[in-house]
């Protein structure tokens, strides 16, 4: 079986953003970029399943600029066997992606796609289940646990409460969530190998999709700044403030 | 312009993240909602106030609100309104992108403000910066942060109760078991208080320390990601950017520094405690009240007090 992983470039995770003061989107020049954390895990959980044998061949495909090609060497060191970038300067939104995948699908016919659940950037949460959809297949998101049995795919998703497990029919969709596993760090002799992994570049028109973003911002604003309020000097202080002042108990 | 909003129900009770999906659609034009399940009761979606039409959709199919019988139920509904929504919840989550493909809409997410029919505001970047975006798609697929809109009462209106059409769905997936955390507080996003434990709790067991308090106050548990990680607790435990959102009345972080991440969760409460024995911590940046202390010695007397009436 083989999976296509798709990764986004992102700001990086520990990377504090600041609006830009003109109010067009946040400060991304001279910004530290990584893989989106939650691409991480779905490069993991390809790896972990092809070691295991269920798979046998992992493809990353990463779309946007030129840069995003470093993305997918960063799957490639993690143990994925080439890459496809669909390269671009258009602001690419989930459907535009959704429809780009598919495509490639088509291409590829791949047994299962693994996604992050959401991009820590644009935090649409929406590019797995717009590719199910799209394809017509199941999908499996907010993933905690996959096995693969036969024609099946076993996922325990995290739901509100708890855990839900759903049997999907193969070929299906999954999107990771945080405890599905916690991804590897590329050893040195990965990172050299996957120099010499290939990656193919496309272009959208290629794929015969068009990109035109359909929500247009029109602003970014910090969100409102929230107050440092009093320090209390005891616990008894605190209850009569909540009681009195504040009155929520 | 007429929406429909999709209801997260147990056993037909309405949960309170949809009670403030249907508050968001009320800026939107005429409300429908529509209540998806097997062998389940409309009554109570009926009695929301300024819902004008219920539509039950009552199949095996949808007993456990997968995903794909769901999408394709709101495709056929589609052709009457211009806006779909649900709540911002696993459900939502799972469900309303799916439709917004089949419609060739670009999903509006988590939308935390209504501008107008077209122009909405949403969290990016964790909430660290609000995007105002304007969707060029004939039909609307949104989700809203149940926590940026007050919810609707549960009781009040009168809706005509109307039964779907029956639609086909591939079977493409099936359900096998369900592991929900028993609990007899209140759940996380619906709670009026909440009270989290970070990794100063130092263990799991350390959160039974807040229970007299949470009994005391009707609050919810919650943690930080610290906590979880460290193992603590549950997953579902979780407040922050990829947990849950909350924005009750009164929220009460204990041993949690305050994290991006966790201020992401949080930060819309009302009032805010902090108790941590860093002064330097973060959270009381963000803290109405703020009380440097070891929780060791300051949660008991808390509960002492609280008890104290």
């Amino acid at each position: 079986m083989k999976i296509l992983v798709p990764v986004k470039r992102v700001v990086d995770y520990n990377v504090k953003v600041r609006v830009k003061a003109d109010g067009t989107g946040v400060e991304t020049a001279g910004v530290k970029m990584s893989m989106n954390p939650f691409d991480e895990i779905a490069v993991e959980e390809a790896v972990r399943l092809k070691e295991k044998g269920a798979a046998t061949e992992i493809v990353a495909i990463s779309m946007g600029v030129a840069a995003c090609a470093e993305t997918i060497r960063t799957a490639l060191a993690m143990g994925a066997d080439r890459g496809i970038l669909v390269e671009t300067n258009v602001e690419l939104q989930p459907l535009a992606v959704a429809k780009l995948l598919k495509a490639i699908a088509a291409k590829e016919e791949p047994g299962l796609i693994i996604l992050g659940k959401q991009a820590i950037d644009d935090d649409m949460s929406a590019t797995g289940q717009m590719l199910a959809a799209l394809l017509g297949w199941a999908q499996g998101t907010f993933a905690s646990k996959v096995t693969v049995d036969g024609a099946n795919l076993i996922v325990t998703r995290e739901v509100d409460g708890g855990l839900e497990t759903v049997q999907l029919t193969l070929p299906a969709i999954v999107t990771t969530d945080l405890r599905l596993n916690e991804p590897r760090y590329a050893s040195l002799p990965n990172i050299m190998k996957a120099r010499k992994k290939p990656i193919e570049t496309i272009k959208p028109e290629d794929l015969g999709v068009d990109p035109t973003p359909r929500l247009t911002t029109l602003k970014v604003a910090e969100p409102p700044k929230r107050l440092a309020g009093v320090k209390v000097k005891s616990v008894a202080e605190l209850v009569d403030k909540l009681r009195n002042e504040a009155k929520v108990i | 312009m007429t929406a429909l909003v999709l209801l997260d129900h147990e056993n037909g009770a309405i949960k309170q993240p949809s009670r403030s999906a249907v508050a968001a659609a009320a800026g939107l034009g005429e409300v429908h909602v529509l209540v998806a399940g097997s062998g389940v009761a409309a009554a109570a979606a009926a009695a929301l106030p300024g819902v004008a039409k219920v539509i039950l959709a009552d199949a095996p199919a949808y007993a456990h609100a997968l995903a794909e019988p769901l999408a394709a139920l709101l495709i056929a509904l589609a052709p009457g309104y211009t806006h779909l929504l649900a709540a911002t919840t696993a459900n939502g989550k799972n469900v309303m992108p799916r439709v917004a493909a089949l419609l060739d809409s670009q999903p509006i997410s988590d939308i935390a403000a209504v501008i107008d029919a077209d122009t909405f505001i949403r969290p990016i970047y964790a909430g660290n910066a609000l995007a105002t975006v304007k969707s060029s798609d004939a039909k609307k697929v949104i989700t809203v942060r149940a926590a940026s809109f007050d919810p609707v009462p549960a009781t009040g209106g009168a809706a005509p109760i109307e039964a779907a059409p029956a639609v086909d769905c591939p079977s493409l997936s099936s359900f096998v078991s369900s592991e929900l955390s028993k609990s007899e507080r209140p759940e996380l996003t619906a709670a009026r208080v909440v009270i989290s434990g970070g990794r100063g709790m130092q263990n799991g067991e350390n959160f039974k320390l807040l229970e007299p308090i949470a009994d005391k106050l009707g609050a919810a548990v919650g943690a930080s990601r610290a906590a979880v990680d460290a193992g603590f607790v549950p997953n579902d435990y979780q407040v922050g950017q990829t947990g849950k959102i909350v924005a009750p009345e009164l929220y009460l972080a204990i041993g949690i520094s305050g994290a991006i991440q966790h201020l992401a969760g949080m930060k819309d409460s009302k009032v805010i405690v902090a108790i941590n024995k860093d002064e330097e911590a973060p959270i009381f940046q963000v803290a109405d009240y703020g009380l440097v202390a070891d929780l060791f010695v300051a949660l008991p007397e808390l509960a002492a007090e609280l008890e104290r009436t």
